[in-house]
């Protein structure tokens, strides 16, 4: 069974069809990458995801449930985590904090337990910390982790943002443009993490994206899109060669 | 510059960091308790207002400094507590009982009005607080039963534990004790996932959101436990000034408040105690500068309300970081003596970043 | 007819409400700063004109067209001396900063003409026609011809002059309009002293309905719920939300509880919050990610 499907999302800003009639279905232990020219609604997809927005039409659902109405902030509980085009960091805060606050999810006290912080707020926390640690360790932020993300170069903050993801333990994770911002040998460095984060973690991951060395590296599989519709799906190679993708990228 | 070695995560979720830390705080807390031992009466009580003034901040830092909302309502809050607390103790309700009770329903109120948070950011929300210590002013204004209306009420006598709180001695503990409590219980909420909620909703309501926090309960929440210290703070004040009134609790109040937390240094709870010391003491020098200074500018009308302004404008220009900012930086120089960098704090200038979408 | 009568001071009283109304959303829409001291502002201005006119001793014309200028400096003066360097900082520290800076221009009022009410010499105190019945004020139809006029005014000027088009462009996107040349921190200035010069037209269109003193600036709160009821943002809105309040203060006060009237600008506000946050002309929308 496919852990996300949509099926004919369709959404319009006054007019503007941001997304039309979109389906596709990201199956377990993949990396899904989507592609398409700015103004593609790549983004938008995601956002629709999320539940930022709500679709106009169609349907989704994640591992089983339908998705389509949940609250916004259901989506995280459910196993979906994501990063932001432009990193969207809590950013007077140290690292670890973000790292915490990543943790949210698995929350299991109550206000009053946090208010008299019960032995049990403190074993939570401490759990927390073990979680967050071996996250950091994977990512090897070790070195920023006392730092407020104020003062972080951007490669670093892109990391963060992952690791913040990472730190919801999601089935599947959504990366808005990952390479963007990062030096050549950052975004090799990318690559090989989220292929550990694939087959080390067993996270599904899904991806929109610009480099297409790095979309040909991890992906299994593409979808390109353009003007908020779908050209094709396939593999890397197969999408790189399609006529309507070609033409969508180089015009007519 | 001390380094610490820490060998377990514990350590990392400890109120005190390293022995040095609770020394100071032990030695602190030691001079506390000791005040009125030298201290004359009329010193006493200057400082257990300072000691309100303070727990009234912890609630207000919790929603300004963490959360990012702001509240130029939080008088009405403090009016709510003094006036429920006064009519639970005048209806024969004890001490004990009283204050939870008007503390509670701080709360409650405090959650109706974050209701409208959800769905204003910034600029709205500080209106609609205003608006609502307006509407509050003139319900206990009106409401002449229960509050007594112009005239006000007065504040029965309590007793705690056997002793009578007019005592300036006993009531000076008792607020010391109250500030206590709320300041462990603050930094309780801000070490565990409550706390971390409220500052990832002020940085980043998107993000919050996908991080699973519920931006409506938790701006809720924020309220109401702000609400209720205000209340708390609200009660023991109620003690302090004896006598209620509608033209104690105005919107000056509410920017005294705002003042002390901003002042002191958004974001942290050391702030508030400075803010709540120098609002104390404010008036104080005020009034000495009336005797000293030449009557034609020691008795301009709106003088105190002017200076408060005033010092807010230069804070809000000079130390944005309030006086814990600075006394962080001045450590910092004494540590990195030296190196210091003058820039290490120095603010980043951008062009606005916008939060609006056309 | 009372119901006329009632609906007639109710426009008068929303115009100056909208007319400080005016100025927040001015500020607001170009600078996205907001500015508190509004109100108090409006107060200045008509203690200008009070020492222009009655202590001076000059025409009513020059009056109000000296008064205009220096408040328009002054307005210029605030924004290069304490909000040039707010630039880039959280909304809400130009929030307390501004309201700081009421506390402050209150207290040097004080200082200068001290707490006791005063009277402006205006030739529209004081007259009054009769119309089928109706009792109007001179003071009354000047406040209304002269909010008409000035929005006439700021109407053509946004529309055809070169420099009330580059603020519009300014207030839409502040980084674009920079870097098409357009001098943004100018333009900024120019939007504080507008700003001042319309809150020193409505404190001298409403001297002669209300003394002036030190307090009067307080009305910049309900300006600010009228800002706010018609849509932070848009400059008809601010008319409009201005009306709306000034009218329903009348009729509150006449039908329901006494004293209620003084807080209908609050519930009003409270209410549109509720209802329809984004206000009746919405021009605000979402960020983006």
């Amino acid at each position: 069974m496919s852990l996300l499907t949509a099926e004919n999302l369709s959404l319009s800003f006054g007019g503007v069809h941001a997304v039309r009639e979109v389906s596709f279905a990201i199956e377990p232990g993949e990396v899904f990458s989507i592609i398409g020219p700015n103004g593609a609604g790549k983004t938008t997809i995601f956002n629709l995801v999320s539940r930022f927005y709500d679709a106009d039409a169609g349907a989704m659902s994640f591992d089983g449930t339908d998705i389509i109405s949940v609250p916004t902030h259901r989506i995280a509980a459910l196993g979906i985590a994501r990063t932001f085009q432009n990193t969207e960091l809590f950013e007077h805060e140290t690292v670890l904090t973000n790292l915490l606050i990543g943790q949210h999810v698995h929350r299991e006290t109550s206000l009053v337990a946090d208010f008299l912080f019960l032995p049990r707020a403190r074993r939570q926390e401490l759990e927390f910390r073990r979680k967050v640690e071996d996250v950091i360790d994977l990512l090897d932020l070790q070195r920023y982790r006392e730092q407020p993300i104020g003062g972080l170069p951007y490669g670093a903050r892109k990391m963060v943002e992952i690791a913040r993801a990472l730190c919801l333990s999601p089935k599947l994770l959504m990366l808005d443009e990952p390479s963007s911002g990062l030096n050549p040998e950052e975004t090799e460095d990318l690559s090989f993490w989220i292929e550990d984060i694939v087959a080390d973690l067993g996270i599904t991951v899904a991806m929109v994206e610009h480099d297409m060395n790095l979309v040909a590296t991890v992906s299994d599989r593409v979808l390109a899109m353009a003007d908020g519709v779908v050209l094709a799906t396939g593999d890397a190679s197969e999408i790189q060669q399609h006529p309507e993708v070609l033409r969508a990228y180089l015009g007519d | 510059m001390r380094f610490v070695l820490k060998t377990n995560y514990g350590q990392d979720v400890n109120l005190f960091l390293h022995g040095g830390q609770r020394f100071w705080y032990g030695l602190l807390a030691v001079v506390a308790l000791a005040a009125p031992l030298g201290l004359d009466t009329f010193y006493l009580g200057e400082f257990a207002l300072v000691y309100i003034w303070a727990i009234a901040g912890v609630g207000l830092m919790l929603l300004v400094g963490y959360t990012g909302l702001v509240s130029l309502g939080h008088a009405a809050f403090l009016a709510i507590g003094a006036y429920s607390h006064a009519v639970l103790l005048e209806k024969g309700v004890p001490f004990f009982v009283s204050v939870p009770l008007a503390t509670a329903f701080c709360a409650v109120v405090g959650y109706i009005v974050g209701l409208p948070a959800l769905r204003m950011t910034g600029i709205y929300l500080a209106v609609a607080t205003l608006a609502f210590e307006r509407i509050a002013a003139w319900v206990i204004e009106h409401w002449e039963s229960v509050t007594g209306g112009h005239f006000g009420m007065r504040v029965p006598e309590a007793q705690v534990f056997g002793l009578p709180l007019d005592t300036p001695v006993t009531f000076y503990y008792l607020c010391l004790v109250v500030l206590a409590l709320c300041l462990l219980a603050a930094m309780n909420l801000l070490r565990s996932p409550t706390g971390r909620a409220f500052i990832a909703v002020r940085d980043s309501e998107i993000s919050a959101q996908s991080m699973g926090i519920d931006l409506a309960r938790t701006k809720c929440s924020a309220f109401a436990i702000s609400a209720g210290f205000t209340g708390l703070a609200g009660s023991l004040f109620a003690h302090k000034i004896g006598y209620l009134a509608p033209d104690a609790f105005t919107v000056q109040t509410s920017i005294q408040l705002l003042l002390m937390v901003v002042v002191g240094g958004l974001g942290s709870l050391h702030g508030v105690i400075y803010g709540a010391i120098f609002l104390g003491l404010l008036p104080q020098v005020i009034a000495f500068g009336r005797d000293v200074l030449p009557s034609a500018i020691g008795e301009i009308p709106g003088l105190e309300p002017g200076l408060f302004g005033l010092i807010l404008v230069l804070f809000l220009i000079f130390e944005p970081l309030g006086i814990y900012g600075r006394w962080v930086k001045i450590r910092l120089w004494f540590d990195e003596f030296p190196l210091y960098r003058k820039a290490t704090y120095k603010r980043q200038r951008s062009y606005l970043r916008t939060e609006r979408v056309r | 007819m009372e119901v006329l009568q009632l609906l007639i001071s109710g426009v008068s009283q929303g115009c100056v409400y909208g007319l400080i109304a005016l100025g927040f959303v001015l500020i607001y829409k170009a600078t996205e700063m907001v500015n508190f001291a509004q109100g108090d502002i409006m107060m200045l201005g008509a203690f200008v004109a009070f020492s222009l006119g009655n202590l001076a001793g000059l025409p009513f014309v020059v009056v109000f067209v000296l008064t205009l200028v220096i408040m328009g400096a002054l307005g210029m003066a605030l924004e290069r001396g304490l909000l040039r360097p707010m630039i880039g900082e959280p909304p809400f520290a130009v929030l307390m900063l501004t309201i700081g800076l009421g506390f402050v221009i209150r207290a040097i009022a004080g200082a200068i003409w001290g707490n006791q009410p005063r009277a402006l010499d205006s030739p529209f105190a004081g007259e009054i026609v009769e119309l089928g019945g109706l009792i109007i004020g001179y003071e009354n139809i000047a406040i209304v011809v002269g909010t008409a006029l000035l929005c006439a005014l700021l109407f053509l000027f946004f529309r055809f002059t070169r420099i009330g088009i580059a603020m519009q462009a300014a207030s839409q996107n502040q980084l674009a309009a920079f870097y098409l040349g357009i001098p943004v921190k100018r333009v900024f200035s120019l939007v504080w002293g507008i700003s001042a010069a319309i809150a020193a037209a409505a404190g001298i269109l409403v001297a002669p309905v209300s003394l002036i003193d030190p307090l009067m600036g307080l009305v910049g709160i309900k300006a600010f719920a009228a800002a706010i009821v018609g849509g932070f943002g848009s400059l008809p809105g601010a008319i409009v939300g201005g009306l709306i309040i000034g009218i329903a203060e009348q009729f509150v006060g006449l039908y329901l509880p006494a004293g209620l009237s003084e807080v209908s600008a609050f519930v009003i506000l409270l209410a549109m919050l509720f209802l329809r946050p984004e206000g009746i002309f919405a021009t605000l929308q979402q960020k983006k990610v």
